[in-house]
């Protein structure tokens, strides 16, 4: 059943999924650090990251495989989830109480308000970049990222649901993380417990790292 | 006229088998694809049979009644399984495992059997781990062995306290590789009811589908009984709760002669009944004598906690009577010796059943970690069920029903009296006398299944090469349904009003009062009283709710439940023949001063095998007298 | 004790089941769970009605027949411990105890409480096992296992196959069943010679059966009641991407 799509077996699907995933991950941390230079005070750091970042051709090589990358994350989370409830057609009348890796619940739910953050994030700022969405009247040129932010921070309900949703990445990324370990075969007494821990601080700096910035702006700034 | 002939080899007792198998007759490979076996039991002994015949080629039909082939009671084993590798250098050998068997076993064994089985065992171990079994392991990487019940030797390979799971998943994992191969056809959830003989030769048998209901015929050219033991007559036992006499009574009803059915082996250390509505006793691994000490209070009655009574009120009363083995004496002598000390009014527990077993000397002197790496797993299983922790108070033990080392009585090629219907592992009665020895069931079922029928049934296939698959339409197949079904509706037509179980539980105490661990001339025959009229209630009183088309685990039970009767029966015929104490069983009209066993060589060497005579009549003995040439009859002493 | 009881009632696989409520007096805490579904059974014949049809068989916690999904969790409140190890000393006095069968459309329902777990077999079939033929086997010491290794094979190998993974996981995956008998033999020099087939082909018809995907909850391991690690689900995925990235083509 599982097999029909790409035929694949279920575990080949679990581990492209956790590859995408750590690649993700990866982009998550070079993106979080050119953000925070947005709290040097002034754009220069930032806009010269920027400038680096849009004009570097191996950048531009790799913006293919991140795409590629979320594409197939996104694809092959919803083919699990759609699979997974096929193998239990009748639910039980209690649910389950015992205890998982809780946000391992939530993955697909989490992994959807974070997939349509990313279409409004995309649009605000990736397509204008792309020249797909208009320069707004404020942003000097199309990679004019920090003016961007400053005005759309400035929404007090932009930022909450910026920030909202990068808690929900957060949750995600604590179960993500580990999983992707224990997916790709890197679970032992020996380290595993630790991969666990850094699981939930990497979770923590993401979620709290991006969140800085719509703070900074909106109360700072 | 049925003649024993138990087609013992001749020669030196080490050369009797090997030369034994270079006479037997083969089948060419070609040939064996005609031919087909069906194996009843998936337990160490049908499930390695199946699996050893499917690999020489032969076409095999494996039915349990468990849902899965893994769930066969064999997995329960706890202890181990012996085999004569020496490889602890302290003067093991094949000859001594024989020869401890035969005197476990009171001398009422064959000693060929016995013997082969010794020399088999070395194989199965090997066989076993290169099937990936897990056993115990020292540092350097090789088997590790402990002592077990009785014996002077350490040759118990073991893996933990489920040495027995360990070895049904290996016998499992070769039965999967020839059901994947299509050499096995696997029949799960099937209760096998009857079997078919025709033209004097057994050909197939009858099964009732579980699921469906559905009453099955199936042909083959030979049949096997591996169906285990019916310790479950006593209800209340360490076995399963689904273990039964039924296919190997149908087998004795059919003319196959059931050999000792009163040889059947109580084990002393299981955990008490703890309430009423108990059906299972649960086994406490003998290994744990090693290092409990087994008390009961000096005074009658005393209702004290155990940490209140102070040591010189302690009757630890094993080392008192026998000092040589204390605590280490055989599985009969300790059951006999607690059952003793609580009629005498001295046991613990809100029943006066039970004795203490008692760690805390040895906590004391090896610290609770050493306890808890040898027990870890059996102290948890105790607290589990009984609410009590084994590290701070005395467990509480009593013996239970475990192992029947009677069965049907098979020659040396474990054929039956019935010609092509072979019994083997604890269906048969062959390798374990009066009393069988800690950890050598798991070796006689494996050694059975895997070492001894491939070879034994060969010489008996060579005749029906030229024989046609057998035709489930033979008139022989509708007659034995047709039983079978009347059975059932004779069953299901009572309409009374209490259960099955209701009636096990009562049967199993007569038993267990009547002809248990202490048996004598009166009781049996007042047990023999009460055992007809409670049958004679169950045919009137016997309610068996829902159809006989669906699953319908009343009706299980009831077909069950009728056939304990007659096994029962049986069981007292036999206790009642046999005027000696051996083994596990004990006639106190026949004991020493001591209060020890007093087996009589001059007038009970034999084997008691019985003959179906027909409903309501009485069976007929016949006896295989017991030759003993290679060990000296000696009277057995723990003292 | 009183108890009051919530319990599935299916009369075959094709018909609709429904829960059925019943009460019973003077249950006393020592008795096993099943002890006390036997009692009630007793009471239901008495009365004329159809018993509860459960699976069980050893009542000891090693054959793996009994499974109930009790209060929401696979052989009940009590950590590894199978159904029949469970005993009513576990719940309170007029407690309701809600009992459903194993949910999975790989485990069918076949009357009330029991359930076909027959797909575990058929994967054993595919791969669970030494390719060794009777009588080929070599002295058991000629090959040395390290302790550490092969006791971390036993601590795979006590699996009971009773499908609690099965049904403690929110995608009724089976990866834990069959994790534990890869890793038992990948580690064993025995098993090693097969375990890029045997990873395969088992993996393979695990997914045939309509298991669902791992994703790494847990909850198998914290219900197993053998206590069976999910480390083994790592080496299971680790064994499968190295067959899968090393073997050739034609097995």
């Amino acid at each position: 059943m599982k097999q029909s799509i790409f035929k694949l077996s279920s575990l080949s699907h679990k581990v492209i999924m956790a590859l995408a995933g750590l690649f993700l991950m990866l982009f998550l941390c070079t993106h979080l650090l050119t953000n925070l230079l947005m709290l040097t005070g002034d754009s220069s750091a930032f806009d010269q990251a920027v400038q680096f970042l849009s004009t570097n051709p191996i950048i531009k090589v790799v913006e293919y495989v991140l795409f590629a990358a979320f594409i197939l994350h996104i694809i092959f989370g919803i083919v699990v989830w759609l699979s997974n409830n096929k193998a239990r057609p009748v639910k039980y009348y209690v649910a389950t109480g015992s205890e998982t890796s809780y946000f391992s619940k939530f993955m697909i739910h989490t992994g959807l308000i974070i997939f349509v953050f990313l279409v409004i994030h995309l649009v605000n700022f990736f397509f204008v970049k792309l020249g797909l969405v208009a320069v707004p009247e404020y942003a000097s040129n199309n990679h004019d990222f920090y003016a961007m932010a400053v005005v759309l921070f400035k929404d007090p309900l932009y930022s909450l649901i910026y920030v909202v949703c990068f808690i929900f990445l957060g949750f995600h990324l604590k179960h993500a993380f580990q999983s992707a370990f224990q997916t790709l075969g890197l679970n032992h007494d020996k380290y595993f417990p630790a991969i666990k821990v850094i699981s939930t601080i990497y979770a923590l700096v993401i979620s709290i790292g991006f969140s800085l910035i719509p703070v900074y702006f909106y109360f700072f700034h | 006229m049925i003649k024993l002939d138990s087609k013992i080899p001749g020669g030196p007792i080490a050369d009797k088998w090997s030369n034994y198998k270079n006479s037997l007759r083969l089948v060419n490979p070609a040939n064996k694809k005609k031919l087909e076996v069906i194996v009843v039991g998936t337990g160490l002994a049908g499930a390695s049979a199946a699996s050893a015949l499917g690999e020489l080629g032969y076409n095999v039909k494996v039915f349990c009644f468990q849902d899965s082939p893994r769930r066969a009671h064999s997995v329960a084993a706890q202890g181990g399984i012996n085999a004569a590798k020496n490889y602890k250098n302290d003067g093991d050998s094949v000859y001594r495992l024989f020869h401890d068997m035969i005197k476990g076993g009171d001398y009422r064994a064959r000693e060929a059997n016995v013997y082969r089985a010794a020399e088999v065992s070395n194989e199965v171990i090997d066989h076993f781990t290169a099937l990936g079994v897990p056993f115990a392991r020292d540092y350097g990487g090789m088997l590790d062995n402990r002592s077990f019940g009785g014996v002077q030797v350490s040759r118990t390979f073991y893996a933990k306290g489920q040495t027995g799971q360990q070895c049904l998943l290996g016998t499992y994992s070769s039965l999967n590789r020839q059901i994947a191969k299509g050499r096995v056809k696997m029949f799960p959830r099937r209760d096998m009811l009857d079997v078919v003989i025709i033209d004097g030769k057994a050909r197939g048998i009858i099964t009732r589908n579980l699921v469906t209901g559905e009453i099955e015929r199936h042909g083959a050219h030979a049949v096997v009984l591996a169906t285990g033991g019916y310790g479950t007559v006593f209800y209340l036992s360490t076995l399963a709760l689904g273990s039964n006499a039924t296919a190997a009574w149908s087998a004795h009803k059919k003319g196959a002669l059931f050999a000792n059915p009163s040889f059947i082996q109580i084990h002393p250390t299981s955990i008490p009944v703890l309430n009423d509505y108990q059906c299972k006793l649960t086994l406490m691994s003998e290994s744990l004598r090693n290092d409990g000490r087994v008390w009961v209070p000096k005074e009658k009655g005393d209702k004290r906690h155990p940490s209140q009574i102070p040591e010189e009120e302690r009757d630890y009363y094993l080392e008192r009577r026998y000092p040589a083995f204390g605590n280490l004496v055989p599985r009969d002598v300790a059951s006999r010796a607690a059952k003793e000390r609580c009629d005498a009014g001295f046991g613990v527990g809100d029943t006066g059943l039970s004795v203490y077993l008692d760690f805390k000397d040895a906590i004391a002197k090896q610290g609770k970690k050493a306890i808890e790496d040898k027990y870890g797993n059996l102290f948890e299983m105790y607290e589990k069920i009984t609410g009590s922790n084994p590290y701070n108070e005395p467990m509480r033990i009593y013996p239970a029903g475990h192992y029947t080392m009677g069965g049907l009585w098979v020659d040396y090629n474990l054929m039956t009296t019935i010609p092509g219907l072979y019994a083997i592992g604890e269906s048969n009665f062959s390798d374990h006398g009066a009393n069988r020895l800690g950890a050598s069931s798991l070796m006689q079922c494996s050694g059975d299944g895997y070492f001894i029928l491939p070879y034994t049934m060969g010489d008996y296939m060579a005749d029906e090469i030229k024989v046609p698959k057998t035709d489930i339409k033979h008139p022989e197949f509708e007659k034995a349904e047709k039983e079978v079904t009347d059975r059932i509706d004779r069953l299901m037509a009572v309409n009374g009003s209490q259960t099955a179980s209701s009636f096990h539980k009562r049967l199993g105490k007569i038993l267990w009062d009547h002809c248990g661990m202490f048996r004598n001339a009166q009781g049996l025959q007042k047990g023999l009283e009460l055992l007809n009229q409670l049958e004679e209630e169950f045919w009137k009183e016997i309610k068996v709710p829902g159809s006989k088309t669906e699953m319908n685990q009343e009706l299980e039970k009831a077909i069950k439940v009728a056939d304990f009767f007659e096994v029962g029966r049986l069981m007292i015929e036999d206790a009642l023949d046999r005027n000696e104490s051996c083994g596990a069983h004990f006639r106190e009209e026949y004991q020493t001063e001591q209060g020890e066993a007093r087996r009589d060589d001059a007038n009970y060497s034999y084997v008691a095998a019985w003959e179906y005579q027909g409903p309501g009549k009485k069976p007929l003995l016949h006896k295989e007298p017991l030759k003993f040439e290679f060990v000296e009859l000696k009277e057995r002493s723990y003292k | 004790m009183d108890i009051k009881l919530k319990i599935w009632r299916q009369k075959n696989a094709s018909t609709k089941g429904k829960f059925e409520n019943y009460e019973l007096r003077e249950v006393s805490p020592e008795m096993s769970f099943l002890e006390m579904l036997d009692y009630l059974n007793k009471q239901l014949i008495e009365g004329g009605k159809e018993p509860v049809t459960f699976e069980h068989d050893c009542r000891e916690g090693i054959c793996g027949t009994c499974g109930l999904y009790i209060n929401g969790r696979p052989h009940g409140p009590a950590t590894h411990t199978t159904t029949c190890e469970l005993h009513m000393r576990e719940f309170k006095d007029g407690e309701t105890i809600i009992v459903e069968p194993w949910r999975s459309k790989a485990f069918p329902i076949i009357k009330d409480l029991a359930v076909d777990r027959s797909a575990f077999d058929k994967i054993m079939h595919a791969g669970g096992f030494v390719s060794i033929d009777t009588g080929s086997a070599r002295e058991a010491n000629a090959i040395p296992i390290n302790k550490k290794i092969s006791d971390r094979a036993f601590d795979a190998a006590v699996c009971i196959g009773c499908g609690a993974c099965v049904a403690a996981c929110k995608n009724s995956s089976a990866m834990l069943f069959v994790a534990a008998k890869v890793s038992q033999y990948a580690m064993l020099p025995q098993g090693k010679v097969e375990a890029a087939d045997r990873v395969q082909r088992m993996v393979a018809k695990m997914d045939e059966l309509g298991f669902g995907f791992c994703s790494n909850s847990y909850a198998c391991e914290f219900d197993c009641p053998k206590g069976i690690s999910v480390e083994f689900i790592a080496q299971m995925n680790r064994e499968f991407l190295s067959a899968k990235l090393c073997s050739h083509k034609n097995h």
